[in-house]
């Protein structure tokens, strides 16, 4: 199964559903030729305000709009759209954002949709799911798509690295392993990072811990306080500005419970990434699996665990 | 008055031509690029910089100088090409082509000298362009203000709220060139999001409107000599084709964005010379 024939079979079981983009079809590109399904592809061209105004009237005629458009266009350019004709209205809207986060390579910050979290997150009732990879995100979907409430995630195609992820239920965190002496919160194309550097970190004595955040609101509120008791350090890993992100999710919550803890920030910061080849992206953040052992090992035996950026 | 253009100038502009085109074609691999776009758009940009544009590498900071915008931004290649033949860059920065420790990516920015603004985003340079006209006029100052965009662009709605703004305030030192290849990312444009008739659309907008031969330099030296006067905002619809010196890409939809083999970089510099179409193996992509 891909992200394609996930939509595809949950169109042909439910009338109610209909797939939308604004010309983005790489991930989509049998449909628009699918007897069955081609009437139910509705192609806007490039205009991701207009798309976002026909999918709330198709939902307000009770259709369950899949909207597929480039993250940072589908995020930003109609974010208006989003927050007053889908999140005032409530509609069971369902985004997806294609090559969020680094996964825009060689595009430039044009197409980079790394504050997409901060600004879904902050229109109320909007569910915001980030996936490992793209068995992940196809376990996710069907899920996600049931649910009455309107919905963005962040698609991701990636290759698993593990063997096969958990069931997935909404609001709930995948726990891969625990650790005494660090924990990675992680979402998205990261988790195959935190995954390598958990493996590296192992290897030098260091108990680790690794979540899959892959429901980021809601929040698993109840196991990643349970991680944070029970673990040194939280290293959070995210493609995303730190402001906004899963780091500012977590500090709030820490802060409705009164909590405080060693948490330390792996992220984009406050600055658009050097676009290129994703490898060398990575790289160039510092976000690769061998640089977040590194960076970790540091962390570990300074014990320093304020926020640390690479230089550019 | 337009003038000829005698054979010596229309070959070397033509040579200039086939000499970026090549570039374009070497950046088309390792990661690849949006080719297609960038093809059909540099006949216009040799043509913009060489007969009409006062841009030079020398003047780049002068306030009174013309500006281009390039608004589809996708087909930078084609700018940097031209930048590296015209001594904006140096020849070997195009070797940097997606390489993090330059800025040579898919889409401008103002690292590259020359690039007024970033783009990539479709739909934004019209009105920056229209701000920076605005104040142009404030100061009296008789410079051109250049946006190219592309017609899948036009889908956009910030397009044509630019267009308004810009008869409104009746803005005769901006040119809005088409790059108009027919084509959007993946489709044919009358096919999805039909344009037609795209002249009666600006027309009816309040702008000026001709149209040109986009591959043509006799027609665009024509054509751009006679908006000169407008008193109005003036479009020029360039007709272009998709792909343009390469006749094995030019007007398939499945290639607008190629990543070529090494191999095949070689064997398509070779058809840019010869216009002998080739069997292409790499895969064909869409991506987005």
């Amino acid at each position: 199964m891909n992200y394609e024939d996930t939509i595809s079979e949950v169109l042909l079981k439910d009338e109610r559903f209909v797939i939308l983009t604004a010309e983005n079809r790489a991930l989509i590109r049998n449909i628009p030729n699918h007897p069955e399904l081609k009437k139910r592809f509705i192609d806007v061209g490039i205009s991701e305000q207009t798309m976002i105004g026909v999918a709330a009237g198709l939902a307000l005629r009770g259709r369950v709009p899949i909207v597929h458009a480039l993250a940072a266009f589908l995020t930003m350019r109609a974010f208006e759209f989003i927050r007053t004709d889908i999140g005032i209205a409530q509609l069971p809207v369902k985004l997806t954002g294609f090559i969020p986060g680094l996964l825009s390579d060689g595009n430039g910050p044009t197409h980079q949709a790394i504050e997409d979290i901060s600004m879904m997150r902050g229109i109320p009732g909007m569910q915001v799911f980030a996936p490992a990879d793209e068995n992940d995100m196809v376990a996710m979907l069907p899920v996600i798509w049931q649910s009455p409430f309107p919905s963005y995630v962040r698609a991701n195609t990636l290759k698993s690295v593990v063997p096969q992820h958990s069931n997935f239920q909404i609001g709930r965190a995948e726990v891969f392993s625990e650790g005494a002496d660090v924990t990675f919160l992680v979402y998205g194309m990261l988790f195959s990072q935190a995954w390598e550097a958990k493996e590296k970190l192992i290897t030098q004595g260091v108990s680790v811990g690794l979540v899959n955040v892959r429901s980021i609101k809601p929040l698993d509120d109840e196991l990643i306080l349970s991680v944070i008791y029970r673990s040194e350090l939280i290293v959070i890993v995210e493609d995303h500005f730190q402001i906004g992100g899963l780091h500012s999710i977590v500090a709030e919550l820490l802060l409705r419970e009164r909590m405080t803890a060693n948490v330390s920030s792996m992220s984009l910061g406050e600055a658009w990434f050097k676009p290129g080849r994703l490898e060398e992206v990575l790289h160039k953040a510092g976000l690769s699996g061998q640089q977040i052992a590194d960076r970790t090992m540091q962390l570990l035996q300074t014990n320093i665990t304020k926020t640390i950026y690479v230089e550019d | 008055m337009s003038q000829k253009l005698n054979s010596e100038s229309i070959q070397s502009l033509s040579e200039l031509s086939l000499r970026v085109r090549e570039h374009i074609v070497k950046m088309a691999t390792r990661g690849g690029c949006f080719i297609g776009a960038s093809l059909s758009c540099t006949d216009l940009l040799v043509f913009l910089y060489q007969r009409f544009l006062n841009v030079d590498k020398d003047n780049l900071g002068d306030p009174n100088r013309d500006y281009l915008f390039l608004s589809k931004g996708h087909d930078v290649p084609a700018l940097y090409g031209l930048f590296a033949e015209i001594g904006f860059i140096d020849r070997a920065r195009l070797d940097h082509h997606l390489s993090v420790d330059d800025h040579i990516y898919w889409h401008p920015n103002v690292n590259i000298p020359g690039i007024e603004f970033h783009s990539g985003s479709l739909g934004h340079l019209p009105s920056v362009a229209l701000g920076v006209a605005l104040d142009c006029k404030m100061k009296g100052l008789d410079n051109k203000i250049v946006i190219i965009s592309g017609d899948g662009e036009l889908n956009e709605g910030s397009v044509w709220e630019a267009a308004l703004v810009a008869s409104a305030f009746n803005m005769s030192n901006l040119i809005w060139v088409v790059d108009r290849n027919y084509f959007q990312a993946n489709v044919r444009t009358e096919e999805l999001i039909p344009l037609e008739p795209l002249d009666q659309k600006f027309i009816a907008f309040g702008w000026n409107v001709v149209e040109a031969d986009g591959h043509d330099f006799q027609d665009l030296e024509n054509v751009f000599e006679e908006i000169k006067y407008s008193d109005k905002p003036s479009v020029v619809i360039a007709r272009t084709r998709r792909g343009k010196g390469l006749p094995s890409i030019e007007e398939r939809s499945d290639r607008w964005f190629c990543n070529f083999s090494g191999e095949e970089v070689t064997t398509l510099l070779q058809e840019l010379h010869d216009q002998k179409p080739h069997e292409l193996k790499s895969e064909t992509l869409i991506v987005r």
